[in-house]
């Protein structure tokens, strides 16, 4: 009998992205929730704060990293269940494939959903809270993925483990939003700096930061997720 | 041992206050130091502690790695509140308040909060081996906070001073920070090991009778009982 030949890393992360992405599409209606829920959070704020539009433009990016924070809560919860749901979880530890490349195609796809709730939520921040994006689109949407990143594979990593454990609603957060506030921090000051200039010069300094976080956080998970799966 | 370390602790309370003469600018005030500096030296060395354990298990599994890991875990997290309490304390005299959104005191209150976070997620995992593996791996990815809270006087010069140790505080006041601090290691120690008998005792609970544990489960019901059977 011929030896199975692991498949390579690359490839396995590709097929198992597509699959993500497919079942993502054919739910929709899940999605669909996902850019209501955030949307309504960036509504709640307006109502929060008050209808002070200076105030409001002033702390759009600290709301739009807010609404896309509590919004990745979700979209991370979910992204377990449905491997648990036919205990297809099992069924990718069985076939060939490398359980990091479970980690990079999962924490990838989290990031592209991300990312595209973050591109939705733009236009409507543009109206509500009336800021303009004075640094143009490569610079905010540098921000938005590397925020994204950022907050997927620590959240990829927790949730793995969050999805198995009790009281996994309450898990999820608890265990990512503290981890996360440098991330946001960073996002939250770069997209500021993108939606009204930047004189100081001090956006590539955030930028430094947002990555040196992808770096350490992107490494750990990928060494760390075979064993947060295993058996 | 415990005698032992009362005593240590006794003569070092008599010499933070009262041995050691009172500070140029500071006055009292400042005799914080002496506890508030080597509860913060030990929160470090227990999470650090915690780290290493928390690594060597993935290495080598063993119910005794995973059960110090909580014990450095938990200890780690005690001393470094309390440390945090007490600074907030020394703050309002000297600062004007209790809390300042300094970079050094936002750091450890975020790493405080992560390792809160780390002992929930052992409350709430009921298989003993999976709860190791996973607390292991949240351990590592949560020490990441501690070279960024150690740093932080030195990156960012803010409100908060850069650390104090027997090489920057007057020599007067040097033999009463190394007593005080060898008295909170002995401190520590008592902790570690006998919250790590506890954790020990609970690993071999669980393992020796698993269905006596509670869960999540409900009790099955009586007229269901009869229908199946």
């Amino acid at each position: 009998m011929k030896r199975v030949r692991p498949i390579s890393l690359l490839k396995t992360v590709g097929v198992l992205l597509a699959k993500d992405l497919l079942i993502e599409w054919r739910t929709r209606a899940r999605l669909n929730a996902l850019v209501f829920f955030a949307l309504a959070t960036l509504l709640l704020f307006s109502f929060a704060v008050g209808p002070d539009s200076k105030v409001l433009a002033r702390n759009a990016g600290g709301y739009l990293w807010l609404a896309l924070l509590f919004a990745s809560v979700l979209a991370l919860g979910e992204s377990f269940r449905v491997e648990q749901e036919n205990l297809t979880l099992d069924g990718l530890r069985l076939a060939p494939a490398d359980a990091r490349a479970i980690f990079l195609s999962k924490a990838m796809g989290n990031a592209l959903l991300l990312i595209a709730l973050g591109a939705l939520l733009i236009p409507v921040m543009v109206a509500l809270y009336g800021v303009q994006v004075s640094m143009g689109v490569g610079a905010f949407f540098t921000t938005l993925v590397l925020g994204c990143m950022a907050i997927s594979a620590p959240g990829t990593v927790y949730s793995a483990i969050a999805s198995n454990a009790r009281a996994r609603d309450v898990l999820l957060p608890l265990l990512l939003f503290p981890l996360i506030i440098p991330a946001l921090l960073a996002a939250a000051k770069a997209t500021s700096l993108v939606l009204q200039g930047d004189p100081m010069n001090q956006l590539g300094s955030w930028f430094g930061l947002l990555f040196g976080f992808n770096l350490i956080y992107w490494g750990l998970g990928f060494v760390l997720f075979p064993r947060v799966i295993e058996d | 041992m415990t005698a032992a370390t009362l005593l240590l602790l006794a003569v070092g309370t008599y010499l933070g206050l009262v041995w050691t003469p009172e500070d140029r600018e500071m006055g009292h005030v400042y005799r914080i130091i002496y506890v508030h500096v080597p509860a913060m030296w030990m929160a470090m060395l227990a999470l650090v502690l915690n780290f290493g354990l928390c690594v060597a298990y993935l290495f080598k599994s063993s119910w005794k790695t995973d059960a110090l890991a909580e014990a450095s875990g938990e200890v780690g997290l005690l001393f470094g509140s309390y440390g945090l309490v007490l600074g907030a304390i020394w703050g309002k005299p000297t600062w004007g308040t209790y809390w300042d959104w300094d970079p050094r005191l936002t750091a450890m209150a975020i790493m405080l909060v992560t390792y809160v976070a780390y002992m929930a997620l052992r409350r709430f995992v009921e298989d003993p081996e999976k709860r190791a593996v996973w607390s292991s791996v949240v351990g590592i990815i949560s020490f990441v906070n501690l070279p960024i809270v150690w740093f932080s006087v030195k990156w960012w010069r803010s409100l908060h001073q850069v650390q104090s140790t027997p090489k920057t505080v007057d020599p007067d006041m040097v033999l009463s920070l190394r007593v005080n601090a060898w008295a909170s290691l002995m401190i520590l120690t008592l902790f570690l090991l006998h919250r790590y008998r506890v954790a020990l005792a609970t690993r071999e609970a669980e393992v020796a009778l698993p269905e006596a544990l509670p869960t999540d489960a409900p009790a099955p019901r009586n007229d269901r009982a009869s229908e199946v059977a």
